[in-house]
């Protein structure tokens, strides 16, 4: 039984790393469900584009805030990390400055948290792309 | 443009596509993945009320 996972462990170390094992997290994350898509899950791939750029778009519709890069307060760093899963519309946000919150709507930080949990939606997104291009997972 | 959702709509739409991507992520087959979705929007929805009745108790 030990040998056997030995084993396992052992044969899963020495595969190599194929091109689509790296192509397929980085699209991922740069463009939501593209990951997928470009390994032909194309259902999949779409459903969570629609699900994490809707949920990103309705955050910033929301007036909800955007976070760049700190060293400050935790929560501000951790607000960063969720918002930096986003990729692309992370990107555009910045470039285009958007998301800078406005105070006056209470629904704004119900926004903010829509765009943090977009980004973290997409980890999860990107890890599934992963696993599927390693196989993993059909 | 500005969006304004009252609570319960905000928590609606962040269940529904939340529980789209936990289903695709989490499961292995498109069955499996539905009913999965379909279980955490259930949860999602069913916290949201629950805690809305505790809270409601608690102020009473």
């Amino acid at each position: 039984m030990a040998n056997s996972t030995a084993e396992k462990t052992k044969a899963a170390s020495a595969e190599p790393v194929s091109m689509m094992s790296v192509l397929a997290p980085a699209v991922g994350w740069l463009i939501p469900g593209a990951g997928h898509m470009i390994q032909k899950r194309w259902i999949r791939g779409l459903l969570l584009f629609i699900s994490i750029a809707t949920l990103f778009v309705l955050g910033l519709a929301m007036q909800g805030r955007i976070y760049k890069a700190n060293g400050g307060d935790i929560l501000d760093i951790l607000g960063f990390i969720g918002d930096v899963g986003a990729g692309g519309l992370y990107i555009v946000t910045l470039a285009a400055d958007w998301g800078q919150g406005a105070i006056a709507f209470a629904t704004a930080d119900y926004g903010t948290k829509f765009m943090i949990v977009a980004g973290l939606l997409n980890f999860i997104a990107v890890a599934d792309a992963y696993h599927i291009a390693i196989g993993k997972k059909q | 443009m500005t969006i304004t959702l009252n609570h319960f709509s905000a928590a609606a739409v962040f269940a529904l596509f939340a529980s789209i991507v936990f289903g695709i992520t989490h499961r292995e087959n498109t069955r499996d993945m539905v009913r999965y979705g379909l279980y955490c929007f259930a949860m999602f929805l069913g916290g949201v009320l629950a805690a809305g009745w505790a809270m409601w108790l608690l102020r009473r």
